[in-house]
């Protein structure tokens, strides 16, 4: 399907609760984050979308505010689907997807422990790259590296 | 001692009858400094005797802030560092980034460039294939095969000393073409190669292959359904295995790659079960042949003209996004890149086959045997580098 056929389907089926970004590159939809799971369980159960797929979580600091990125594939239609939620600054809170796509678990903690993004039900929120008592989330951009960790300077 | 040995067996059968015998799960760590984890990887086994009840992965011993370098450093000076993540296909790597910055600048790339990519790419799907083969035999106590992986891999290493000066980390592939072009030697050299190649294939199926220890280790275990393998993100050979015949080369091809014939070899369930471990490592197999027919048909028509396109000194990119996905050796790499006209980038979040592949291993080492742990892991064919970053 093209994406301009996929936006008016999702656009009919959720009117006016999604956005188009307008950006050059890759298109992309803005989803609200309480919208978030009755789009990805439409795009994924609907037999014409059937988005099976999730390729990439992708924890987002732009400065100015948080944003999550999930690219979605389908292998039956062979089409691709980018949708984005905007985030609160101060309480990055979101929707779980791993109980919908497995890989969501991992793809999600790393977002965690890069970015802190709280996912809820989430079946272990825990740190995967970093170390369990790491300070802070590497990634956002007002990070400040600490001076020191376990004795070891930089 | 043998009346020793008796009263002891005894004993412990008694104790058992009575259920009095005390019996308890075992945690067992294998790695992070372990032979069979092909890197850094550790793995917490919660065994039940001799059979595993759960596996932990316990990965980010090698993280090195791909990510957040990333954000520091001008796109040109990104290439180096991708090299670095997945180390056993480091061409691969720089290509699917240079595509990403490629597509979001929206420059054209000489045909010729894009042809040398091709054959690079190929050329590293094959040593890394070469590799897997080497370390899955060693996995599973076959000495010999990782010699004569490594033999021939030598050539290729050979070929792009020649063409990069370097023999594991290249930085060839640059934004808008390819550091150096493929000289009448150098195509001497990859036919020479491909001959050699396809004469000792047949070898590397006799010696490992078709190996009765090496099925019985391999054959019926780690079966992956097609439907967790989709679900858990798994991707390249992995998911091939599982049967679903899927290639981002054939569905979204990149570099030209819609020029060339080749075909998707898939899991067949020769030897046990549809993505057991040993369909995972014969669609390995099988891919070298394949790669071998795009490397020749590159080389025969290799189109005349340039190799890199003029670009500024300085890069700026539009602002915009954007996510190329390629089929690395190891399954769907891509870049997503995130612009803001500035000579760096506002974020470049890299996705890793390895990472999404070895998510999978506590679903389907639940009630294997602890040495099937290694036939497990080793089939996936992860490398750490790429799962840390």
């Amino acid at each position: 399907m093209e994406f301009t056929q996929l936006w008016d389907k999702l656009n009919k089926r959720f009117p006016e609760r999604l956005t188009l970004a307008t950006e050059s590159g890759d298109k992309q939809i803005q989803v609200k984050v309480d919208d978030l799971i009755a789009v990805v369980d439409y795009i994924k159960n609907d037999s014409a979308l059937a988005f099976n797929f999730l390729r990439l979580i992708s924890a987002v600091d732009t400065g100015k505010e948080f944003s999550c990125v999930y690219h979605f594939y389908s292998y039956q239609h062979a089409h691709g689907l980018i949708l984005t939620v905007s985030l609160n600054r101060a309480n990055p809170t979101l929707p779980s997807l791993s109980s919908r796509y497995a890989t969501a678990d991992w793809l999600e903690r790393e977002c965690y422990d890069m970015m802190g993004f709280n996912f809820l039900e989430h079946p272990e929120l825990r740190r995967i790259l970093l170390p369990h008592d790491w300070d802070g989330y590497p990634l956002r951009k007002d990070y400040q590296q600490p001076a020191e960790y376990h004795g070891t300077k930089h | 001692m043998a009346l020793n040995t008796e009263k002891f067996i005894s004993q412990v059968n008694d104790l058992s009858a009575q259920g009095n015998l005390h019996t308890e799960e075992i945690l067992v760590n294998m790695g992070p400094q372990h032979p069979s984890t092909h890197g850094v990887l550790r793995l917490v086994i919660q065994t039940d005797g001799e059979l595993v009840a759960q596996a932990f992965p316990q990965v980010g011993f090698l993280h090195r802030c791909f990510e957040k370098i990333a954000e520091s450093v001008t796109y040109r000076q990104v290439v180096p560092y991708t090299d670095r993540l997945d180390y056993i296909a480091s061409m691969n790597n720089a290509l699917a980034y240079v595509l990403g910055v490629e597509k979001l600048m929206q420059i054209e790339i000489f045909p010729r460039a894009q042809y040398i990519r091709v054959i690079v790419a190929e050329l590293n799907r094959i040593a890394s294939h070469l590799v897997a083969f080497g370390t899955y035999g060693l996995d599973l106590g076959a000495f010999t095969p990782f010699l004569y992986g490594f033999r021939e891999r030598e050539l290729i290493l050979s070929i792009f000393e020649e063409l990069s000066g370097a023999r594991l980390l290249y930085h060839y592939p640059r934004i808008g073409g390819v550091a150096k072009d493929i000289d009448a030697k150098i195509a001497a050299d990859i036919r020479a190669f491909i001959k050699t190649m396809r004469r000792t294939w047949p070898e590397y199926n006799a010696l490992l292959t078709e190996n009765q220890i090496f099925i019985k280790r391999s054959a019926n275990i780690g079966v992956i359904s097609a439907e967790n393998a989709i679900s858990y993100g798994l991707t390249g050979p992995c998911l091939r295995a599982s049967g679903v015949a899927f290639d981002i080369r054939k569905a979204q091809p990149y570099s030209s790659y819609e020029k060339f014939d080749f075909n998707i070899p898939t899991g067949q369930g020769t030897k046990g079960q549809v993505c057991d471990c040993w369909d995972r490592y014969w669609v390995r197999m099988c891919e070298i042949q394949e790669s071998l027919k795009i490397i020749e048909q590159a080389l025969d028509s290799l189109p005349e003209g340039e190799i890199r396109a003029k670009l500024p000194a300085v890069l700026k990119l539009p602002a915009g996004n954007v996510y190329l996905p390629c089929e690395n050796p190891r399954g769907e790499l891509g870049f997503f890149i995130i612009s803001d006209f500035q000579p760096k980038a506002l974020r470049i979040k890299m996705r890793a086959p390895s990472f999404c592949n070895l998510s999978i291993v506590n679903k389907i080492c639940r009630g294997v045997l602890v040495a099937d742990v290694v036939a497990i892991v080793g089939s996936l064919d992860i490398v750490l580098g790429e799962i840390d970053r």
